[in-house]
């Protein structure tokens, strides 16, 4: 036993988090920076926090994350940042030769209270930022939601900041990618492209966190969206936002700024949140869907009636973030299987509500918790208490699911033990083919290594 | 690229390095790039302010306080009073493993534990939410000790988790409650956290239980976190020599451990960076004295094994000494003189840590490789330069606001081993009690060493040197290797491990025989990128297969 005082007993807590399904804000904010081109992510305040942001991307990406931080010390936090935050500008334009330094604030800076907009907008003023080089900031504090939060920051900032309306509207859609990996991004593009969609992807970290071996190192990847592509997202005829919490701030921001309607749309993981999306794209676009993705689809389907047995009733926990558990629980109620356990530690009443909506009308029996106390802890112990027969969750998650010898699907962030999620995606139909392929094989490994020797099945 | 060693002057690289730099950050940088000479040891500048927006390999002393030093004692409840992704990023991720001995024994060290301050506690305190946890936690897992730690946040809106502590440790009665004052923010890197925990170890564990251990040899072992199991092989040795280990500092330890550890007769510090206070403070006050070793390599593994020996001035434990090496020693040279074709004239760069790229030269030494450059991510100029200069350190306003413990002897416990003139005897022996000679003496002439190395920098420095093997951390890891060069990771052993020892090294030697012979790094360039490649014209068919 890994977890070995974890107790069956659950006791409500007030101070203590333990095992949290959750991470802070600016390490969404970091990952958001890196899906725009030529974009080094900065970090305001001590050095510690954009190390440890760094370093748990590359662990889950095994790829070079560069971000630069203020390095606060002592006289910093008392005095403020602004001289740290000015000088980095003037060492990162000289050394890095960003296109855009993109700053977020740490819980120190927050707390302190510096201005990042004064600050950014003095670096101009003193002509320590380079023509046509631009700078700019999200705050994110992270005794406020959680990672996801500080994603949606980072990328409602970048709406807000860089989208212009000239007022002539170009044949284009904007899509904001919720949070979801390279591998996603690239689908989704893809799958715009099959539709016959015009559309600006952002951000897009797909050939920025799933580059090449080149022998060379490419400082700024090839990926990313561009500077005159996000200066248009503001003549764009509509928006989609897929995700409520990690996408649709930006929409309503930039519907605010520019005047351009936006729909949110679940992050489309899944057999009817892909649906969704393609039946909205093709709609806002004005397109037939073709038959390739209709036959995509129906390949979906069909591996869905095959194997329908094995997946019927099967108890699930999970754990995650909101804008995935939401088409992944929904999914999994597709396949027949029973989300019994799910768990966030991303605060927020609607993701709450989006929930306890789809839970009550298909799995009343559900058990739900976000928020502060909605930790794995919390779920180990209800694993303990009700035995599922599948986990799905990020790489802690297998401490529980060796102590419990439960089946266990890495799904989330971080993956720190794993490949594939940089580059298979979960997203569209074909994602959705990989997630139950990922999880008949789970099950069915399990049933294999279990099996009496008269039942070991040839034929499955 | 191994064979070839015509570098260029070093100073020249040196002048390369700095630049692109503004010119107050050249000048800054131009103090820490420094051209090796081990016959005068030139001055390093060391332990300073990073420069802003340079991209540092360093992280924050509450990684050292917590991360490092604390982090791998499994009994110890360790709980993050901040924001909850200070305790998130240190969650297993430093690999401290540990063994209970039976799978009752406490071990917290798969579990986060955190405040996950909110805004509200920011604005109005977190105190109240801090004793909560600390409540909720005793009533959990009725843990010996409880240790709290400050991220960035609570120290500035003023929380004294040190009051909070002493509460509830008074409350409890049978658990110990401390707290350390580690946010991030003190100090200029890890090593203000190292120097906090030290304190924090030495007044709240070390001394509480006094009870008198077996063995005739007892030791502690300081500076050894574990990582990839490097204490469980230093360990296997010291039972074999028949040394007593009665703690390590902190690679698989438990609070009694620590506790009792001042019933030892001879402290010796494999890290010298992140525990050296503990050394001097244990010296001072119960008169145990500190001696540097290195178990980072099979021969350095030899030496200190010899010089504990020589320490206790038993010919019983010489003797049983010389017998381990003779068994060990084979097996590793197996090991190496069937590697060392394929790794001699090779090149190594080291930049990581505190001491690891100074053990570690020892590692590629015997491989037959050199090292080219070399520069610690968090040292001293001590690291660096030996403990000669430490009286010529002058301390800044950043080192100046870390608490220096004000150490008396203890009134009962005080107890010298040696006398002075034993000590100074040993010292002669070429014994490094309570010293070190620091890195730089052990480097060529003329090899570069650089603190604090900038993202900038490791790129040049590959460009001009390519060597055959970088080693760093994980931030570094995969940039080097998209230039086509292997990195090794120090922290981390890319997950394997461990590299002390006899075992250690026959790990590492093949390792690094892998890595540096990997075919991988000749498939980078696809079949048509090569020179004599089509470049899309046409070649015509070849018509001979037709008359074949
Ligand atoms: S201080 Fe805040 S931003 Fe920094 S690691 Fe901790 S929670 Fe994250
Ligand atoms: S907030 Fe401070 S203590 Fe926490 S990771 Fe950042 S620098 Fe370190």
């Amino acid at each position: 036993m890994l977890l070995r005082h974890t107790s069956k007993e659950v006791k409500e807590r007030e101070g203590l988090t333990i095992n949290p399904a959750k991470t802070c804000q600016p390490i969404g904010a970091m990952y958001a920076a890196l899906g725009i081109h030529g974009c080094l992510p900065h970090s305001h305040g001590s050095q510690g926090c954009c190390s440890y942001h760094r370093s748990t991307l590359t662990r889950h990406y095994k790829e070079p994350v560069m971000a630069a931080t203020s390095s606060f010390t002592e006289g910093a936090s008392v005095f403020g940042g602004q001289a740290n935050l000015l000088a980095a500008i003037d060492t990162i334009f000289s050394v890095y030769e960003p296109d855009i330094i993109a700053v977020h604030s740490t819980c120190l800076s927050e707390t302190i209270g510096d201005d990042l907009q004064q600050i950014t907008r003095k670096a101009k003023d003193d002509g320590k930022i380079p023509e046509g080089k631009r700078v700019i900031f999200a705050s994110t504090p992270s005794f406020i939601g959680s990672h996801v939060t500080g994603y949606a920051n980072m990328v409602t900032g970048i709406a807000q900041q860089f989208a212009v309306s000239t007022g002539v509207k170009k044949n284009q859609i904007n899509i904001i990618a919720g949070w979801m990996e390279p591998s996603d991004m690239r689908e989704i593009k893809r799958l715009a492209k099959e539709l016959g969609v015009n559309i600006v992807l952002f951000p897009d970290t797909s050939d920025v966190l799933d580059a090449p071996q080149t022998g060379k190192h490419e400082f700024y990847p090839k990926g990313g969206t561009t500077i005159p592509e996000l200066e248009s997202i503001g003549d764009s005829l509509h928006t989609i936002a897929l995700g409520s919490i990690s996408a649709e701030p930006a929409a309503i921001a930039l519907e605010k700024k520019c005047k351009v309607p936006f729909e949110t749309l679940e992050v489309p993981i899944g057999l009817t949140a892909t649906d969704r999306f393609i039946m909205s794209l093709s709609e806002i676009g004005g397109v037939t869907v073709p038959d390739e993705i209709t036959a995509d689809r129906g390949r979906l389907v069909d591996v869905i009636a095959d194997m329908e047995q094995y997946l019927y009733g099967k108890r699930v926990a999970l754990f995650g973030d909101p804008d995935q558990l939401v088409p992944l629980t929904e999914f999994l109620l597709d396949l027949n299987m029973k989300p019994v356990q799910i768990v966030s530690g991303t605060p927020g009443q609607r993701f709450e509500k989006t929930m306890r909506d789809i839970l009550d009308a298909r799995s009343p029996e559900t058990k739900f918790k976000n928020g502060i106390g909605a930790d794995m802890f919390l779920l180990h112990q209800w694993m303990k208490n009700e035995p599922v027969d599948l986990l799905i969750g990020n790489t802690y998650g297998k401490y529980m699911a060796r102590d419990e010898d439960v089946p266990f699907i890495r799904f989330g962030f971080p993956i720190l033990d794993r490949i594939g999620h940089s580059y298979f995606p979960n997203v569209g139909y074909s994602g959705g083919l990989r997630l139950v392929e990922k999880i008949l094989t789970a099950l069915l490994d399990r049933q294999d290594r279990d099996a009496l020797e008269e039942k070991f099945e040839l034929v499955m | 690229m191994g064979t070839n060693t015509h570098f260029p002057d070093p100073s020249v690289v040196k002048e390369e390095l700095i630049q692109k730099y503004p010119a107050k950050v050249a000048k800054k940088r131009a103090k820490s790039i420094i051209v090796n000479d081990p016959q005068i040891i030139p001055e390093v500048q060391a332990n300073v302010r990073t420069v802003p927006g340079i991209i540092t390999q360093r992280g924050c002393s509450y990684a050292g306080c917590k991360g490092v030093v604390l982090g791998p004692t499994r009994d110890i409840v360790n709980i993050v009073h901040g924001p909850i992704g200070c305790s998130f990023y240190a969650w297993m991720t430093r690999r401290n493993q540990t063994r209970t001995e039976s799978l009752t024994d406490a071990n917290y060290i798969p579990y986060c534990f955190s405040t996950d301050m909110q805004e509200e506690n920011v604005v109005f305190g977190g105190e109240k939410k801090l004793k909560q946890a600390i409540q909720e936690a005793y009533d959990l897992f009725h843990p010996k000790s409880i240790a709290i730690f400050s991220t960035c946040p609570v120290g500035l809106i003023g929380d004294d988790v040190h009051a909070a502590s002493k509460e509830m440790r008074e409350k409890f009665g049978d658990c110990n409650v401390f707290g350390f004052s580690c946010e991030g923010y003190r100090g200029v890197s890890q090593s203000a956290g190292h120097h906090i925990a030290n304190n924090g170890v030495f007044k709240h564990m070390v001394g509480r239980d006094n009870t008198p251990s077996e063995g005739k040899f007892k030791l502690n072992l300081l500076g050894e976190y574990n990582i990839g199991g490097d204490a469980f092989e230093i360990e296997r040795i010291f039972e074999k020599a028949g040394l007593t280990l009665i703690s390590s500092f902190s690679g698989n330890s438990t609070i009694k451990q620590l506790e009792n550890s001042h019933m030892a007769d001879l402290n010796v510090i494999q890290c010298h960076r992140s525990i050296n206070y503990m050394g001097d403070m244990m010296e001072t006050k119960y008169g145990i004295p500190w001696m540097k070793v290195s178990f980072v390599g099979a021969e350095s593994s030899a030496k200190s094994l010899r010089k504990i020996a020589e320490y206790f001035d038993d010919d019983e434990l010489r003797a049983q000494v010389e017998a381990v090496i003779a068994e060990e020693m084979p097996k590793v040279k197996a090991v190496i003189d069937e590697i060392l074709p394929r790794t001699t004239g090779k090149t190594a760069m080291l930049f990581v840590g505190g001491s690891r790229a100074h053990h570690y030269q020892d590692l590629f030494t015997e491989l037959g490789m050199t090292t080219v450059a070399a520069g610690y991510e968090f040292a001293h100029r001590d690291d660096y330069e030996g403990r000669d200069v430490l009286p010529t350190i002058k301390i800044d306003a950043d080192s100046k606001n870390i608490e220096e413990l004000k150490v008396l002897p203890d009134p009962e416990l005080y107890n010298p081993r040696k006398t002075d003139a034993e000590l100074e005897a040993l010292k002669e022996k070429g014994l490094e009690i309570n010293g070190y000679s620091g890195m730089m003496q052990q480097m060529t002439k003329k090899s570069l060493v650089v603190d604090d190395l900038s993202h900038y920098e490791s790129e040049k420095l590959i460009e001009i040197y390519k060597p055959d093997i970088f080693c760093a951390g994980i931030k570094e890891k995969y940039v080097v290797q998209k230039m086509g060069v292997p990195l090794k990771q120090l922290h981390s052993y890319d997950y394997g491990g461990p590299y002390t020892g006899f075992e250690g090294a026959v790990n590492f030697y093949k390792d690094i025989d892998r890595m540096v012979n990997n075919p991988v790094w000749k498939l980078i360039k696809a079949p048509w990128q090569k020179t004599g490649a089509t470049n899309g014209k046409s070649k015509g068919l070849e018509a001979s297969y037709v008359t074949q």
